[in-house]
C-alpha cells in the first residue's frame, strides 16, 4: 500500500477523473499569476535595495513619494478582478463536483477508526471500493465515531465522513488503475494508517466483479442462508450460539416470537424491529442478565445483512 | 517617589526579582512576555524538531504514532495560544504602545500585570497537563474526537481558555489606550502604524475571543455533563463546534499577523528613511480587514459539510480579504523606491517578511478557489502556507522588531555581523523547511500523518534538513542577542536615525515614565527629510 503512486506531474498527480482537468487548469492559471506577481515583488524589491542603497551613513532618501492616485488604483483593481475571475471559476468547478448526474451508480461509505468499508446496493460490502471506469458514482458517507475525511487525491476530491450525517461526493474515473483513498481529517492513533484503494476497472470486469462479490456474501443464496454467513462472517458467533447454549450474549435459539425481559424490567417482543434495534443500537435494549458489552453495527451491517440475519433467527426454532 | 526615581532608567529604577513580579511599569511587563514567549517558542520549536527527524521516514523511526500525535498537538497548542497570538502585542506593544503614543503608561496598568498573569496561568495549565496524559486533540480541539475524556485534552482547553482572557484583557488595554492617551498633537494620522496595527489588532481580540472561549467551555460541559452539544452520539452538531471555533480562529489569523504588518511599516520606513507609501491605506486596510475577517471564517470548512450557498458565499468574501494585503505588499515594495536603505539586522527580516508573506498570500488565494481547495484542503499545502504567515510573516516580523527595539529595551547594540547571518540562516532555513511541503502538498500529502505513502520521503528529508538550518539560524540569532547584554556597545538614543517618539523623544532605556517631560508632538511618524542635491 506504501508504494502506490499518486504523482505524475511536478505539483500535480495524476489525473484520473473528470474534476481533475479543471482543478488542474485553474491550480495552473493561478500558478503563472502568482509567479508573475512573485517575481514582480521580489524584482522590484532587489532593484530598489541595490539602486537606493544608502552610500554615506548620514544620506537621506532622494525622493518622499507617499502616493501615486494612478499607481494605487491600478494595483487595486487589476488585483480585483483578478480574485473576482478566480471565484467564478472555482465557483463553477465546485458546482459541477456538487451535482451528481442521474445515471450514477450509488455506494454506501462509513468511515471508522481505522478504515473505510463500502457498501454496495447488492447487499455486500468491500474495504476497498471498486469502480468501472467512465461511468459517474455517488458516495454518500458517513462516520460511527469522529469526524474522518474522504480523500482520492488523484480524483481532486474530497469530503469529510461526519457522524450523524451523510455527505455526497460524486465523481467519474477516466482511467483503469488502482490509486490511494486517504483519510485527510485527524482522527488519532491510526490516522495515517486509514490508507485504502480505489480499483477503476472496465465496465464488464466491474460487472463481473460485482455479481461475483454479490453472490459470495448472498447476492444469489435465501436470506435465511445468507444470515448464517453473515452471523459467521461478521463476527455475531463470538458472542451469541445458536444451539442454546451458553455465551457472553443470549443464544439466538428459539427466541422468535418470544418475549425476553429487559434489563430495565420491561418485556418486549422479539420481531424484525426489535433484532435491527438490538443491532443499531444494542445499549437501548439491554437484555436482562447481560452485560450490555454488544458493539454497535449501525452502518456496518446493511439493511439487507440485517434482514437476513433475522431470516436466520427466525428458522433457529 | 522621589523626583530623582522617576528619572532613572527602568531597569534600574527598582530592583530586585519581587520588584518585576509585581510590576505595574508596562515596559518590564512587555520584556517578561518576550523571556516568556521566547520559552515557549523554544519549547513549541523543539517538539516541532522532534516530530520533523521522526518524519525522515515513513516508517516508525524513534517514536510512536501517538507520540507523533501528542507531539504536534503540543506544537500547535503552545505556537499558537502562547507564542504567535500574544507575541507582538505582549512583548513589542506592552513595551512600545505608551511610547509610541507619548503616555506614561497603558490605560489600565494593573489590568496589564492581570493579562500577564493570566498568560502564566494557562501556560502553567497547558504544561500541568503533560503529567495528566498527553493531549492529541490537535490545537483545533475538533469534536468528537475531542470529547475523548482524555484529561490531558481537558486541562488544554482549560489553558486555551485562559490564555484567552489574557488576550482579551490586552486587547482592551490596548484600545483604551489609543483612544485616551495620546500626547498632544498626536493626531490619528500621527499615529504610528505599529500603533494602528495593535488598534485593529485589539478589536479582534475583544470580539472574537469570547467566542473561544464559549466553545472551550461548551466542550468542557459536553465532557463532563455529556448533554450533547457537539457530540452526534449524544444529539449534538460536531460542525457547530467548527463554526464556532472558526468564528474565533480566522480572525485569529489577523490576530496573529497585523501586529506583524505594523512592525514591518516601522522597520521599512526607518531603514529606507522614508515616509510610508499609502499610510493611510495601510492603517485602514488593518482595520478594513479585522472587519471582513470576521466574516469568512467557514472556509475553513468547504467539505466539512456546510450548505453549498454558505460555502459559494464564504468564499466569495475570502477573495476579498486578499485585496487589502495584495496592497500593503506593493505599498511596502513602494516605500523602498528612492529611499536610503541600509540592510541592517532589522531590515533584512523585513525583506524576508516581504518575501514570505507573499508566498503566504499567494497560497491563500489558491486555498480560496473553491474547486482547487477541495484538492488541497487538510494537506500539507495548507500547512505550509499558513506556515508561511504565522512562522514565516509573524515571527519574521517580530525577531526583525526585537532586534530593531532591542537597544531600547535593553540599552545594547548587538553584533552586526552575527545579526546578519543569523537572519539569512533563518530565511534560508525557513523556505527550505516550507516550499517543499506546497509541493508535497498539492501532490496530495495529507497533514498530520505520521506515516506517509512512500513517494513523499524526499520532500520530507528536504524539509528535515531545513528545519536543522531554521532551528542554527535561530539560535544565532538567540545569542547574539544576549551576549550584547554582556559585551554590546551602550546604544545611543536613537541609532537607527528613526522619526517615532520612542526613539526622538525617550532615553535609552527609557526611564521609568518613559519621558521626563510630555512630548509635544507636530510632525507625522515618517516626516523625513529629502536628500539635498
Ligand atoms: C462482543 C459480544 C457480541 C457480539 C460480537 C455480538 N453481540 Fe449481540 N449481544 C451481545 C450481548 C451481551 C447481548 C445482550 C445484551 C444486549 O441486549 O445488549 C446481545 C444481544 C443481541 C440481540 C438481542 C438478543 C435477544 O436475545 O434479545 C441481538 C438480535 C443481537 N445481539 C444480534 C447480534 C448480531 C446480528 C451480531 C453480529 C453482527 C452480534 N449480535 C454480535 C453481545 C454481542
Ligand atoms: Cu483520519
Ligand atoms: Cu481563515
Amino acid at each position: 500500500m506504501n508504494s502506490m503512486e499518486t504523482t505524475k506531474t511536478f505539483w500535480l498527480p495524476d489525473q484520473a477523473s473528470t474534476f481533475a482537468g479543471r482543478v488542474d487548469w485553474a491550480f495552473d492559471l493561478f500558478l503563472w499569476i502568482s509567479t508573475f506577481f512573485f517575481v514582480l515583488v521580489v524584482g522590484l524589491i532587489a532593484l530598489f535595495v541595490i539602486k537606493h542603497r544608502r552610500r554615506r551613513p548620514d544620506q537621506m532618501a532622494s525622493g518622499q513619494m507617499a502616493h501615486n492616485t494612478m499607481l494605487e488604483t491600478t494595483w487595486t483593481v487589476v488585483p480585483l478582478l483578478i480574485v473576482m475571475g478566480l471565484f467564478f471559476i472555482g465557483m463553477r468547478g465546485w458546482w459541477h463536483m456538487r451535482i451528481a448526474p442521474s445515471n450514477s451508480i450509488a455506494i454506501d461509505v462509513v468511515g471508522m477508526k481505522w478504515k473505510w468499508t463500502f457498501n454496495y446496493m447488492q447487499g455486500f460490502s468491500n474495504d476497498t471500493l471498486v469502480v468501472p471506469v467512465h461511468q459517474p458514482v455517488r458516495l454518500r458517507i458517513t462516520s460511527t465515531d469522529v469526524i474522518h475525511s474522504f480523500y482520492i487525491p488523484n480524483f481532486r476530491t474530497k469530503v469529510d465522513a461526519v457522524p450523524g450525517r451523510y455527505q455526497a461526493l460524486w465523481f467519474e474515473a477516466t482511467k483503469t488503475g488502482v490509486f490511494p483513498v486517504l483519510c485527510t481529517q485527524y482522527c488519532g492513533t491510526s490516522h495515517s494508517y486509514m490508507i485504502t484503494a480505489v480499483k477503476v476497472v472496465e465496465r464488464a470486469e466491474y460487472d463481473t466483479w460485482l455479481s461475483d462479490a454479490a453472490s459470495a456474501s448472498g447476492g444469489d443464496v435465501a436470506p435465511d442462508a445468507f444470515g448464517a454467513t453473515v452471523y459467521s462472517k461478521r463476527g455475531c458467533n463470538a458472542c451469541h450460539t445458536v444451539d442454546g447454549s451458553a455465551g457472553i450474549g443470549p443464544t439466538w435459539k428459539g427466541i422468535w416470537d418470544h418475549h425476553v425481559k429487559l434489563a430495565d424490567g420491561s418485556t418486549v417482543e422479539v420481531n424484525a424491529a426489535y433484532i435491527k434495534q438490538s443491532v443499531q443500537d444494542p445499549t437501548s435494549q439491554v437484555v436482562e442478565g447481560f452485560p450490555p458489552i454488544m458493539p454497535s453495527y449501525k452502518g456496518i451491517l446493511s439493511d439487507r445483512e440485517i434482514e437476513a440475519v433475522t431470516a436466520y433467527i427466525q428458522t433457529l426454532k | 517617589m522621589s523626583a530623582h526615581q522617576e528619572n532613572i532608567n527602568y531597569l534600574k529604577a527598582r530592583k530586585g526579582f519581587l520588584n518585576w513580579i509585581v510590576t505595574v511599569d508596562h515596559k518590564r511587563i512587555g520584556l517578561m512576555y518576550l523571556a516568556s514567549i521566547i520559552f515557549f517558542f523554544i519549547a513549541g520549536g523543539t517538539y516541532a524538531f522532534l516530530f520533523r527527524m521522526e518524519l525522515w521516514s515513513p516508517l516508525q523511526g524513534f517514536m510512536t504514532s501517538d507520540t507523533y500525535n501528542h507531539l504536534f498537538t503540543m506544537h500547535g497548542v503552545i505556537m499558537v495560544f502562547l507564542v504567535v497570538v500574544p507575541g507582538i502585542p505582549g512583548a513589542l506593544g506592552n513595551f512600545l504602545l505608551p511610547i509610541q503614543l507619548g503616555a506614561k503608561d497603558l490605560a489600565f496598568p494593573k489590568l496589564n500585570i492581570t493579562s500577564l498573569y493570566l498568560y502564566w496561568g494557562g501556560a502553567t495549565l497547558a504544561l500541568f497537563s503533560l503529567t495528566q496524559g498527553r493531549a492529541d486533540s490537535g490545537w483545533t480541539f475538533y469534536a468528537p474526537y475531542s470529547l475523548s475524556q482524555n484529561p490531558a485534552v481537558l486541562w488544554m482547553l482549560t489553558a486555551a481558555f485562559i490564555l484567552g482572557f489574557s488576550s482579551i484583557l490586552t486587547g482592551l488595554n490596548f484600545i483604551v489606550t489609543i483612544h485616551k492617551m495620546r500626547a498632544p498633537g498626536m493626531t490619528w494620522f500621527r499615529l504610528p502604524l505599529f500603533v494602528w496595527a495593535l488598534y485593529a489588532t485589539g478589536i479582534m481580540q475583544v470580539f472574537a475571543t469570547p467566542v473561544l472561549a464559549i466553545t472551550l467551555v461548551l466542550l468542557l460541559v459536553e465532557n463532563f455533563l455529556h448533554i450533547g452539544i457537539f457530540d452526534p452520539a449524544l444529539g449534538g452538531d460536531p460542525i457547530m463546534m467548527q463554526h464556532f471555533f472558526w468564528f474565533y480562529s480566522h480572525p485569529a489569523v489577523y490576530i496573529i499577523v497585523v501586529p506583524a504588518f505594523g512592525v514591518v511599516s516601522e522597520l521599512i520606513a526607518t531603514f529606507s528613511r522614508k515616509t510610508i507609501f499609502g499610510y493611510k491605506f495601510i492603517a485602514f486596510s488593518s482595520v478594513a480587514i479585522t472587519i471582513i475577517g470576521f466574516l469568512v471564517w467557514g472556509h475553513h470548512m468547504f467539505v466539512a459539510g456546510q450548505s453549498d450557498v454558505a460555502v459559494t458565499i464564504f468564499s466569495f468574501l475570502t477573495f476579498f480579504t486578499a485585496v487589502p494585503s495584495a496592497i500593503k505588499v506593493f505599498n511596502w515594495t513602494t516605500t523602498l523606491y528612492q529611499g536610503s536603505i541600509k540592510l541592517t539586522t532589522p531590515m533584512l527580516y523585513a525583506l524576508q517578511f516581504l518575501f514570505n508573506f507573499t508566498i503566504g498570500g499567494l497560497t491563500g488565494i489558491i486555498l480560496g478557489i473553491l474547486s482547487v481547495d477541495i484538492h488541497l484542503h487538510d494537506t500539507y499545502f495548507v500547512v505550509s502556507h499558513f506556515h508561511y504567515v504565522a512562522m514565516g510573516s509573524t515571527m519574521i516580523a517580530f525577531i526583525g522588531g526585537i532586534y530593531y527595539w532591542w537597544p531600547k529595551m535593553t540599552g545594547k547594540m548587538f553584533n552586526e555581523t552575527w545579526g546578519r547571518i543569523g537572519a539569512v540562516l533563518v530565511f534560508i532555513g525557513f523556505n527550505v523547511t516550507f516550499f517543499v511541503q506546497l509541493i508535497m502538498g498539492s501532490q496530495g500529502s495529507p497533514r498530520r500523518y505520521y506515516h506517509y505513502l512512500d513517494q513523499f520521503q524526499i520532500y520530507h528529508q528536504i524539509s528535515t534538513v531545513g528545519v536543522v538550518i531554521l532551528a542554527l539560524g535561530l539560535f544565532t540569532a538567540l545569542f547574539n542577542l544576549l551576549i550584547s547584554l554582556r559585551t554590546g556597545a551602550t546604544a545611543p538614543q536613537n541609532p537607527w536615525g528613526a522619526r517615532t517618539l520612542e526613539w526622538t523623544h525617550a532615553a535609552t532605556p527609557p526611564v521609568l515614565y518613559n519621558f521626563t517631560e510630555t512630548p509635544i508632538v507636530t510632525e507625522g511618524p515618517y516626516d523625513y527629510p529629502v536628500e539635498k542635491v
